[in-house]
């Protein structure tokens, strides 16, 4: 079974060409057939491939399909399965199959349904071979690809105004992280003249003195990588200072967002970290910053939450912050804790979006919660799923959120970063509270929205529930992967995969006891939860907002207008950069470089003006020439 | 007595430049030809010499060749004035002044 491991992206890679090159021309059923099938098949042969690879005994495999050779530098298109790419085959073949059939529901209105599971077959192909890629050049490719898909998807609407622009944002703040991405390969090759993960961890494993040497600009070679490596991950996976394009991606469709911009590609930084762990492990100083930076982001998203009021733009600042969770954990050293969340993150995530598209599709489009409420009537599954989602998502007992974010939490707390823990925590109030006010203005209290909508108001069909509510079921239960103490299965999943490089200091240990740190977790969620109800409960609706931006209007139009972070690169970033490009465009090239050769051209011109008066027509004036020039000829012969 | 060469070459340097001048003063254009063919004999004249100074027939052969292109040339520039004179009613060069800017 494992020897079919390349069918999984060629499926969904077939798939994106049958539509994209005949979607148009096809009965809309056999598009739905094809876009749906093709993850289908892939997540078959996913589980397969992950059944015997269990049964092998979570043994690495690899896979070479061909070399490919540039002179010295040689690297393989080659797949690698083992323990953490499995886990990641996993969640981005079932969540995305999932998302697929929902898809199926939520765009059968759309003109462009064909385009559309064209770009998210090709998505999933590149997710996968980001994932499955056994070198950083052919996870590079994937990372470009999912880059592409997601350009792609965000500007799906390409008929409005706004989503083609919030694709190009999304675009170009990736490529800022790409190129440090690149950088960092280069860094690699230089040094170890290979990508394949494999070979580069063992040397630095059994040896980390070997990149722990003075490299460039006083960092150690293993700082510089990590560096770069983070930056990269910083456009991918939304962090501060990258995060501007994720909630404007949101211009997407929504099954996109739950797809794409919550459970699967803005994860790949995350994947990437872990994946390099034995690199940032040897590089303490920038594992650090990654877990302050994935703080920051996360408190900062969190607090921008509090004050949004479209739907998707919550949960899309909750997945900011959520990642930060993940970098924090990351960068903590928790890596088992950071895939831990990623996967618990993409099922619960994945549920909120694909709930708010219900919602929305219910709606008639409307996407702003001051509209809606009391929806729990109408659309009593949505209503359900998205609370186990919430649920989930602020920590709250059994669900699947809170034994991720409690590992995090003890991460922070057992290496003794009582800052980052606390940080961690406030976070986590954060978001119960911003999650259940934004359930309660969808769902409770009165329907705010004109009377047309209400009378639109319906339950979703069946192909958009069941995923739903398959979704639900995984966001409860997926906590148990990590159940803490002795037996946490992840823990003893990656033992292998993050083996501490020899050579480095251990870590120092904190004991602290999991079952306290667990009830203050658990106590700050239920409190947040409790305020939540106490200022948007019942048929209060808007009036708590309008009681915080009463109270505190500063705070209050600093959060909603999201710090003004957008306005704030506008000024420093975008507009001197349009300045230098208007300079470079007008002063360069329109005025010196056409005008050279605009004045060249002239010259031409004139210089042919004055001189076809020479041609007189008169034969007698041409011997004359003659004469002249003979003259001249003899004269030059003669001196 | 024999003649100096320096005597056939002025001869022919006189001739070349009655054939110049009246090549480039003449508004006629049979005038002109008669002018040309005046210079190609000058240059005849000056190759003769030559040749028979240096006891070369090289000079010779070519002299042979100039006669030859200035048959021919006089043969089509002698039509071509006959069809220009039909059109026109003249061959004043002055006035076949079409080809200009």
């Amino acid at each position: 079974m494992l020897e079919y491991l390349w069918l999984i992206p060629v499926l969904t890679f077939l798939g994106a060409a049958l539509n994209g090159l005949f979607g148009s021309r096809l009965p809309k059923p056999v598009v739905t057939a094809i876009g749906v099938g093709a993850p289908l098949g892939a997540l078959l042969v996913a589980l397969g491939c992950l059944w015997h690879f269990w049964q092998g005994g979570g043994e690495a495999v690899g896979q070479t399909y061909w070399a490919w050779t540039a002179g010295s530098l040689s690297i393989d298109a080659a797949f690698l399965l083992d323990r953490l790419s499995a886990v990641m085959l996993f969640v981005v073949t079932f969540v995305g199959f999932l998302i697929h059939v929902y898809s199926a529901g939520y765009m059968s209105h759309e003109s462009g349904y064909w385009r559309y599971f064209s770009y998210l077959n090709l998505f999933m192909t590149a997710m996968l071979l980001l994932i499955l890629g056994d070198n950083y050049l052919i996870m590079f490719v994937g990372w470009e690809g999912v880059g592409l898909c997601s350009y792609l998807l965000i500007g799906f609407y390409y008929d409005q105004v706004f989503p083609p622009y919030a694709g190009k944002k999304a675009f170009i703040v990736n490529r800022i992280g790409d190129f440090a991405f690149l950088v960092g390969m280069f860094a690699l090759i230089a040094k170890f003249g290979t990508l394949k993960y494999s070979t580069i961890f063992e040397q630095v494993v059994k040896d980390s003195s070997l990149v722990t040497g003075p490299y460039v600009l006083g960092l150690t070679f293993a700082s510089f990588v990590a560096l770069c490596f983070f930056v990269g991950a910083m456009g991918k996976s939304a962090q501060i200072p990258l995060f501007v394009w994720l909630p404007d991606a949101m211009a997407g469709p929504t099954p996109v967002s739950a797809l794409i911009h919550a459970a699967t590609m803005v994860t790949a930084g995350v994947y990437m970290i872990v994946r390099t762990n034995a690199i940032y492990q040897a590089a303490p100083g920038v594992s650090m910053f990654v877990a302050v930076i994935g703080a920051a982001t996360a408190i900062f998203a969190a607090t921008i939450g509090l004050a949004q009021n479209d739907i998707k733009k919550v949960l899309a600042y909750s997945t900011v912050s959520q990642l930060g969770y993940m970098f924090l954990a990351a960068g903590l050293g928790a890596y088992s804790a950071a895939i831990f969340h990623l996967g618990t993150h993409a099922f619960f995530k994945a549920l909120l979006f694909l709930g708010s598209g219900s919602v929305i599709h219910a709606m008639g489009g409307e996407q702003d919660m001051r509209q809606m409420g009391g929806l729990k009537k109408a659309l009593p599954q949505t209503y359900w799923t998205y609370v186990i989602g919430a649920l989930a998502i602020a920590g709250i007992f059994p669900f699947s959120g809170f034994f991720s974010k409690d590992e995090i939490l003890h991460a922070a707390a057992g290496n003794g970063q009582w800052i980052l823990y606390i940080v961690g925590l406030a976070t986590a109030g954060l978001t119960a509270f911003y999650m259940f006010r934004s359930v309660f203005l969808t769902f409770h209290g009165k329907f705010r929205g004109t009377h047309e909508q209400e009378h639109h108001l319906h339950e979703s069909p069946p192909v958009m529930t069941i995923p739903l509510w398959i979704l639900a079921v995984g966001a409860a239960v997926a906590g148990l992967a990590g159940l803490p103490g002795e037996g946490n299965w992840l823990h003893h999943t990656f033992e292998k995969l993050t083996e501490r490089p020899a050579g480095l200091p251990e870590a120092a240990e904190h004991h602290v006891s999991v079952l306290v740190l667990a009830l203050v977790a658990l106590a700050v969620a239920g409190t947040s939860i409790w305020l939540a109800l106490r200022v948007y409960g019942r048929d209060r609706g808007l009036a708590g907002d309008q009681a915080f931006a009463g109270r505190w209007p500063t705070v209050h139009r600093l959060l909603e207008n999201k710090y003004y972070v957008d306005e704030i690169y506008d000024r420093l970033i975008v507009r001197p950069l349009a300045a230098l490009s208007t300079f470079f465009w007008k002063g360069i090239d329109a005025t010196l470089i056409d005008g050279t050769v605009n004045t060249a051209g002239a010259t031409a011109k004139v210089a042919g003006e004055v001189g076809r008066f020479s041609t007189t027509g008169n034969v007698r004036n041409y011997a004359l020439y003659f004469f002249l020039g003979v003259i001249a000829l003899f004269v030059w012969l003669i001196l | 007595m024999t003649v100096p060469i320096s005597w056939y070459l002025i001869l022919a340097a006189v001739l070349f430049a009655i054939g110049t001048v009246g090549a480039l003063t003449r508004r006629n254009g049979i005038s002109i030809f008669l002018s040309i063919e005046v210079m190609l004999n000058a240059a005849n004249l000056t190759l003769i010499a030559y040749a028979r100074q240096f006891e070369s027939h090289a000079g010779q052969v070519v002299v042979f060749f100039v006669m030859a292109v200035a048959a021919a040339e006089a043969a089509v520039g002698l039509a071509l004035f006959i069809a220009v004179f039909r059109q026109r009613h003249t061959i004043d060069l002055n006035r076949i002044n079409l080809l200009r800017w």
